[in-house]
């Protein structure tokens, strides 16, 4: 089975929040809060343990002329993913679909997962002590349908299916966007960084980062041998001063 | 261009946390003085206080540990499986083999006192764990996507390890131990502190700015000033070694919340981020 992925394609979001919505709706994700963030018409303020997918409103200038863009946000979903590695009970899990899944019968709620995510998806829900995110709705693609919010939205700004086909889709979009004078749009794919890639591509015009994608995200793990070979020196260390000493 | 969220989600940690691994790091390092101790023929009556506070620590940590679960029913989890790639995984284990070794070394000298092999393989296991008990947690938030605690990879492990042994003296000497080796372990450690303490002082760009700034910076320079420069002096002073160890010990205390604090302020600073 070939590997699932989603294509979010800003470039034709209209900012309806369809896909919140009915996200929400399908996992049965509690109200996390309605905030007058000041961002246009953005009531969440990101994702988080209860917002798993979250549109993102950008006002910018261009040529101008104030220009509004929108961009449906949601867990990337990474080939090398800083939560996985970093849970120590093995709750979180690569589904055969190419998800990232919490398991939430096993998640203990030790918050490891939390700060060891280079995009500041997952979170732990205070009334419930859990880690949640995006499930890729693990339950729906199980039954052979796509998820919610791909489902819900109403341009199919958001693309589900073989991360390949999106990917070759996005690159298409780019050169049909260029052709049509629309030169400042790039697909977000960080295949170049430890994260080696994500499941969720985006197609976003101008800078990534007023999306909340950075620019170089890094899976932590990277830096184990360096932290595990100080420890192993200090260790050392300790010993041999403490028998040197008494 | 303001049209974004925090970019990293703070730790959820709380209080448990930070005294954890001031805790932790005091108990390992406690058992490592007690295991060479005891293999090295040592002062007996250091080598059975190091051993006491090593099984208090023991004792007290995975309450810290479990009290701080979102669902601490579930701390059982922790042992469901072992992946070497997650500190805290590693982190659980070693406390959970450490606490077996410390418990069966004591129990072995109370209770079968002629198994003198078996009671130092038992006192050389809980300092082997007890080494990796008191410098894992350096490793543990300097392996994440929070920048300040990613920054400073290299030297965390040597700061939580240099602090742990610097308490674990502190405390033997509190207890009424005198052995000058203790006096010049805890100059030893207080010496690492205040190098490293220049280095968190030389550091000046932005993403150091929560340890040099506002609460978290306060935490975290009060900590190393208190497990640094100062009982560094006190110690070639004659007669202040206690006021070295108190130092020494609140500082170790008052670093663990600094650092945590500077994680947290870390995650929620935009111009940290675009490195």
């Amino acid at each position: 089975m070939a590997t699932k992925g989603f294509f979010t394609d800003a470039t034709v979001c209209i900012g309806c929040k369809a896909c919140e919505v009915a996200c929400k709706e399908w996992n049965g994700v509690p109200a996390d809060g309605f905030e007058w963030t000041g961002r246009s018409y953005d009531n969440t303020g990101g994702l988080g343990h209860s917002t798993w997918r979250h549109v993102t409103f950008v006002e910018k200038e261009r040529d101008g002329l104030p220009a509004w863009e929108f961009s449906s946000d949601v867990c990337k979903h990474c080939e090398h993913a800083g939560c996985l590695e970093a849970c120590p009970t093995g709750a979180i899990v690569r589904t055969e679909f190419g998800g990232v899944f919490v398991q939430p019968d096993i998640c203990n709620g030790c918050g490891y997962c939390v700060v060891a995510c280079p995009f500041g998806v997952v979170d732990r829900r205070p009334e419930d002590g859990r880690a949640f995110k995006c499930t890729f709705c693990y339950d729906r693609q199980k039954a052979g349908l796509e998820p919610a919010c791909a489902k819900a939205c109403p341009t199919a700004s958001i693309q589900f299916g073989d991360l390949d086909e999106l990917r070759e889709r996005a690159a298409a979009r780019v050169t049909e966007l260029a052709e049509r004078g629309v030169t400042d749009a790039s697909v977000y794919d960080p295949r170049h960084t430890s994260v080696g890639g994500t499941h969720a591509i985006f197609l976003v015009r101008g800078d990534v980062r007023a999306f909340n994608l950075p620019l170089n995200p890094q899976v932590p793990t990277v830096l184990l041998a360096r932290g595990w070979r100080s420890a192993a020196l200090t260790a050392i260390l300790m010993v041999v001063s403490v028998w040197l000493a008494l | 261009m303001e049209n974004r969220s925090d970019p990293l989600k703070p730790p959820v940690w709380t209080w448990e946390i930070p005294v954890y691994f001031f805790v932790g790091g005091a108990a390992g390092a406690a058992a490592v003085i007690a295991g060479v101790g005891a293999a090295t023929g040592a002062e007996p009556g250091v080598v059975a206080d190091a051993r006491w506070i090593a099984a208090v620590g023991a004792a007290v940590s995975p309450v810290l540990l479990i009290s701080d679960l979102g669902r601490p029913e579930r701390f059982l989890n922790m042992l469901r499986v072992f992946k070497w790639q997650s500190p805290m995984s590693v982190g659980a284990w070693t406390l959970a083999a450490f606490s077996a070794a410390i418990f069966g070394a004591i129990s072995l000298r109370l209770l079968w006192p002629d198994a003198t092999v078996l009671a130092l393989a038992a006192d050389a296991a809980a300092g082997l764990t007890g080494a990796v008990l008191a410098t894992y947690t350096g490793v543990l938030i300097g392996a994440t996507a929070i920048p300040v605690w990613s920054r400073h990879i290299a030297t965390l492990p040597l700061h939580f390890g240099a602090s742990a042994l610097g308490v674990a003296v502190s405390l033997l000497e509190l207890l009424g131990h005198r052995a000058p080796a203790l006096n010049r372990l805890g100059l030893g450690a207080a010496a690492i502190e205040t190098v490293l303490l220049i280095q968190i002082e030389w550091a000046r760009d932005a993403v150091n700015r929560p340890l040099l700034t506002g609460s978290s910076g306060a935490l975290v320079r009060a900590g190393a000033w208190l497990t640094g420069p100062l009982p560094l002096a006190l110690r070639l002073i004659p007669g202040l070694r206690l006021a070295a160890a108190v130092s020494m010990t609140t500082g170790s205390l008052v670093t663990r919340f600094g650092w945590i604090a500077a994680g947290r302020r870390s995650a929620t600073m935009p111009a940290a981020q675009e490195s």
